[in-house]
């Protein structure tokens, strides 16, 4: 079976940014609580991502969620590597491994 | 859709035989939850993993009939 042509997408978008979350909405207005957190723990972080509203692309919004094995938005890509949904990105905030794994790939962050 | 807590819950033992599941109804509307699973079948296994496989339980249904499912996995200490 050939792979949907959006992966190809993706693949650009996680590969061009260091950090990029797939979320409803825009990082300005998210329209959906999930992702207004993820935003939220980013922002607060310093870091600078870039974010792809999946309510304007339905082909990204049914394709990230295939790319991933991963059935909800928002998702947070570093390095073109997945890490989570809101509930894991809370959660890897809290006991600290997330500034770990951003400081290990290098992304800058600053902790207020 | 809401979805009744003891289906999650079934749903979710039926995919992971040994699991502990711990189920909040967040708002009291059947709807919003929190999950907290564990089972000795996340052992080794990272928390993206841990969520998929309690994903593949539900079958399907989160993201869909399942619209708000905070979920914690940890494997037995």
């Amino acid at each position: 079976m050939s792979e949907p042509a959006v992966f190809n997408r993706i693949r650009e978008e996680i590969a061009e940014n260091p950090v990029t979350v797939f979320m409803k909405g825009s990082p300005i207005f998210p329209q959906c609580g999930f992702s207004a957190a993820v935003v939220g723990v980013l922002t607060h972080m310093n870091v600078k991502f870039k974010g792809i509203d999946v309510l304007s692309d339905q082909d990204i919004r049914e394709g990230i969620k295939a790319f991933s094995n991963w059935p909800t938005i928002p998702q947070l890509y570093v390095k073109g590597e997945f890490v989570g949904g809101c509930d894991i990105v809370r959660e890897m905030y809290q006991s600290g491994e997330l500034q770990k794994l951003l400081k290990d790939k290098g992304v800058p962050f600053a902790e207020p | 859709m809401p979805m009744p807590a003891a289906e999650i819950e079934r749903l979710i033992k039926q995919g992971i035989p040994d699991a502990k599941v711990t189920i909040e109804d967040l708002r009291g509307d059947g709807d919003h939850y929190a999950a907290r699973v564990e089972s000795t079948a996340f052992k080794g296994k990272s928390r993206v993993q841990q969520h998929q496989l309690v994903y593949r339980a539900l079958g399907g249904r989160m993201g869909g009939e399942l619209h708000a499912l905070q979920l914690t996995t940890a494997a037995p200490e």
